[in-house]
């Protein structure tokens, strides 16, 4: 969503039913005011909004003259939730095929595919996640046939036509066992894969109009090629699925080949095994929280002290739904942190302070694909995203009463919602349910 | 999140050895006490075949008498006791109250701050058939090879070093877990239930005398995958049809084999099959019928009439709400999750207060994982539910909201007389919570089996390592 232009907002307020999404100018007082980059809550905080960004979080922050202020009475007011890897709008239904734009496989076309276009800011997904205080998300495609998934883009979940935040945001490979299917068969051939995409990316990136495009047999044709030039080129980080810790290394040995690489793990189950490697390699981590079962031989050492073992030996984690639920239950994000927080009272368990946990479901996220300064916490400068919440809101009973973004009012009433209102009592009245809206 | 409300002042007392519908020897068959003879000509009332031929070699585990006071307890039927003390010993609970006495010798614990509560019974786990690490070789889940396979058991496919079954416990605080076979077909076959205990084999798992179940199947599943292979059944009229055939021919074989178990005679040939749908149609085995779409189990619950016999739960009765009265007047369960949605056509109708909705309107309700994740966090589940109930203005109490973690499963396993809920004379299958239970801050503590301590947070040595993982990264590790 972007936010409207000055004279947009003054037609606004002259034409208020005419632009009904406009971002508001609003502060909100006396919370319990979480900033979302790890700091400690702040107790009887403000946090104010203006012209769809923040403009200053804090104590003793002043409500400007004129400007409409929320009384939170002490309830926890937070950046919203950052949903760290996602297939949020572009699936509605995982199950029916012609819902799913997430992969496709026999398109010739991978590394250059984008999802943006297909995000569907209507999708169910999006509306219930968004009652659940996810304001944005990073949303990326899924491989079919090659390494490369294609362009991943970060959204924000306004019930609006404009979800994009940032388009071209990454590029999404898969590594490990399932980059070895894509690839071919082995994870040699997904490296040769790689490889020689990013070779062919910078035979492209000197002569585009010399490259050799050889249509559909081509390894990477022109269109690809054009799209991992950047990622080459360290100006688009590229985002790989990889659990295995002797894959995390394999990759952090073609980071230190490839320094411009912008590398970010997602996964990474078996991190902890190689916690300070990844740390001095400086490289972030989008985590599952809380693998612990084997699921795969790439997953022998899952643990759910995994994301605290990386935390504290210094990687910057946050967290991500990666092929779990990632359609639809970038919710769940809040009660993983929650459980991670658990965690600190179990001997022999890592897990993490309330103030990191919180930071790995908003600031986490944005620091990972580098876009902190925009989005994931309440210093000013970044999106006038903020929730009050019920509660502690991570806590299984908590939920999202007031939602912003870019400092636009949400609706938090979903489909689930009325149909719940329809069936309170099931039995049919004088007129059949179906009359009831 | 615990409602601090007034306990009921103290549980009623049970004599528990009118609960004790059987002894664990005598359950340890599912005869149902007619006498077995090997004599050819059948004398009235003999039985044909042996109903149990892979009996439970279970035992329970050695536990010291113990007593846990100065706990916030739930009963799992409802009652909650605030500052409540509960002693087991020789396998069972002993007593539960406000003031309980330890014998001499007893272990006893201070439970102050923390909870108390019955071992939680997952109702559909595929756990040990669909093992971790999910790879195709491990994988025996679903027979997927004739939408009638109601030949397969279970238990034969269990194997018992499924990492799972430890997370379950330690995570989860999970006692009893039923494993049925996958939704591939309409009929999938038999489930086992399992006491949670590391085992060489599933028979020392299995549940003492717990009846067995019949996994069916309606919907999206058993359509999807016999007509992808242009197979029947292809359509949901294709499901009915085939279900409703196959129960005609049970009919049919039920009437021949109790013709010879009560007039003897020739012996009738043996149809696996058909032996379990027999059970079925004899009240023996419960039915557990996987099935979303509220039209849809409506349909079946008029098959069971057609044929003459009862569906004992729906599971992942996703749209059970809509029917909360048909289900509470034909005495049917759902078991359902708290928030799963939207995967696939018949999950698009979920709601997070299916289970307050059913509950409300005095249908029998659980929860249930079908995951070997979700299973870790079922407490965290009913949390979830349960709060999204009472902000519809839904007031359930916590206490009352357990029996949807441990009575309410029990009672669908048939099982309810031996565990499920701390009264006297019951399996003391017990979770003490570091916590609210209701909170994502909490965590089992410790959790006892039949009285045997299982699980310690504070002791390393009571943390199970399966065979698998033993030897492998993160052997032992606090998982």
């Amino acid at each position: 969503m972007k936010h409207p232009s000055l004279l947009l907002i003054a037609a606004a307020a002259t034409a208020a039913m005419a632009m009904p999404a406009a971002a508001q100018d609003v502060a909100i007082t006396h919370a319990r005011l979480v900033i979302g980059d790890g700091s400690a809550p702040i107790e009887d905080g403000t946090v104010v909004v203006r012209a769809g960004r923040v403009v200053a979080a804090g104590a003793g922050v002043s409500v400007p003259a004129g400007m409409d202020a929320i009384d939170a009475g002490g309830r926890w007011v937070t950046p919203g939730i950052v949903a760290g890897f996602t297939r949020l709008g572009i699936v509605e239904v995982d199950g029916v095929r012609s819902t799913d734009d997430s992969a496709a496989g026999d398109s010739p076309f991978h590394a250059s595919l984008d999802v943006a276009p297909a995000v569907n800011p209507l999708a169910m997904p999006v509306e219930i996640n968004r009652a659940a205080g996810i304001t944005r998300a990073v949303v990326a495609p899924a491989t079919s046939d090659s390494i490369f998934a294609g362009q991943g883009a970060v959204i924000d979940l306004g019930r609006d036509r404009d979800a994009i935040t940032k388009r071209h945001a990454f590029q999404f490979m898969e590594y490990g066992e399932d980059g070895a299917q894509e690839a071919g068969g082995s994870r040699p051939a997904a490296f040769a894969m790689f490889r020689n995409a990013l070779l062919q990316a910078r035979d492209y990136a000197r002569d585009p109009d010399g490259y050799a495009d050889q249509g559909k047999d081509a390894l990477v044709n022109a269109y690809d090629a054009k799209a991992l030039m950047p990622v080459a080129e360290g100006e688009v980080p590229l985002l790989v699925h990889v659990e295995r810790a002797s894959d995390i290394l394999a990759l952090l040995d073609l980071k230190r080949e490839l320094p411009k690489l912008k590398l970010v793990l997602v996964g990474a189950s078996e991190g902890w095994t190689v916690a300070d490697r990844i740390a001095a390699a400086g490289v972030p981590v989008i985590a599952s929280a809380l693998n612990d079962l084997p699921a795969a031989f790439e997953k022998v050492a899952a643990t759910q002290s995994n994301v605290g073992r990386m935390q504290a030996a210094g990687v910057t984690v946050a967290l991500g739904t990666i092929n779990d639920n990632d359609a639809r239950q970038a919710r769940h994000e809040k009660q993983y942190a929650g459980n991670l927080v658990a965690l600190t009272k179990v001997p022999g368990a890592t897990g993490l302070r309330w103030d990191q946990a919180f930071a790995s479901i908003t600031s986490g996220a944005a620091e990972a694909i580098g876009m902190a300064d925009q989005i994931g916490s309440l210093r000013p400068g970044r999106h006038g995203d903020v929730v009050i919440w019920s509660g502690d809101p991570l806590e299984l009973d908590s939920v999202a009463q007031t939602v912003f973004i870019d400092g636009v009012k949400q609706p938090l009433e979903t489909r689930q919602d009325k149909l719940r209102q329809r069936y309170m009592q099931p039995t049919e009245g004088s007129l059949p349910n179906a009359y009831e809206r | 999140m615990i409602q601090r409300r007034l306990s009921r002042g103290g549980i009623a007392r049970l004599a528990g050895a009118v609960l004790l519908a059987c002894s664990v020897a005598a359950c340890a068959s599912t005869d149902t006490g007619k006498t077995e003879t090997a004599s050819s000509k059948a004398p009235a009332g003999s039985r044909g075949y042996d109903r149990d031929p892979y009996p439970s070699t279970y035992h329970r585990y050695p536990g010291a008498p113990t007593l846990v006071r100065n706990v916030t307890i739930f009963d799992g039927e409802g009652g909650r006791i605030d500052n409540g003390a509960v002693l087991f010993a020789d396998g069972e609970i002993v007593d539960i109250g406000t003031s309980v006495e330890a014998p001499q010798g007893a272990t006893v614990i201070d439970g102050t701050g923390k909870v108390l509560t019955p071992g939680i019974i997952d109702v559909h786990s595929h756990l040990g058939d669909y093992p971790s690490p999910s790879v195709p070789a491990l994988s025996d889940g679903n027979e997927a090879t004739s939408p009638v396979t109601a030949e397969v058991w279970a238990e034969h496919s269990v194997w018992p070093q499924d990492p799972g079954f430890s997370r379950a416990l330690v995570n989860g605080g999970v006692t009893t877990l039923q494993i049925l076979p996958g939704s591939a077909n309409l009929f999938g076959g038999r489930s086992v239930v399992l006491k949670n205990v590391p085992a060489r084999t599933v028979q020392a798992m299995k549940f003492p005398g717990a009846p067995y179940g019949l996994k069916m199947a309606c919907g999206e599943n058993p359509k999807r995958v016999y007509g992808s292979r242009d197979q029947a059944p292809s359509t949901r009229m294709g499901n009915i049809a085939i279900d409703r055939q196959t129960w005609a021919k049970a009919q049919a074989y039920d009437r021949k084999w109790t013709k010879y178990e009560e007039e003897g005679g020739d012996v009738p040939d043996r149809d696996l099959a058909m032996d379990t749908l027999r059970g079925v149609l004899d009240g023996e085995i419960l039915v557990h019928n996987h099935c979303y779409r509220a039209d849809e189990m409506a349909v079946v619950m008029d098959m069971a009439k057609e044929f003459g016999y009862h569906v004992t739960a729906f599971h992942h009765a996703v749209e059970a709400y809509k029917i909360a009265d048909l289900l509470k007047a034909n005495d049917t369960c759902a078991a359902v999750w708290a928030d799963w949605y939207g995967f696939k056509m018949e999950a698009y109708d979920a709601i997070q207060t299916n289970l307050p909705l059913l509950e409300k309107n005095g249908a029998c309700a659980m929860i249930h994982s079908d995951d070997e994740n979700g299973i870790q966090r079922l407490n965290q589940e009913v949390a979830k539910t349960l709060a999204a109930g009472r902000r519809a203005g839904i007031d359930i109490s916590d206490a009352a909201a357990w029996r949807w973690l441990t009575y309410n499963p029990a009672k669908a396993l048939g099982i309810a007389d031996r565990t499920g809920s701390l009264k006297p004379g019951k399996m003391a299958d017990v979770v003490l919570w570091n916590g609210d239970p209701f909170s994502v801050y909490s965590r089992p503590e410790k959790v006892w089996i039949d009285g045997a301590l299982l699980y310690d947070m504070d002791d390393p040595a009571r943390r199970p390592v399966s065979d698998f993982e033993l030897g492998q990264p993160g052997a032992g590790d606090v998982k």
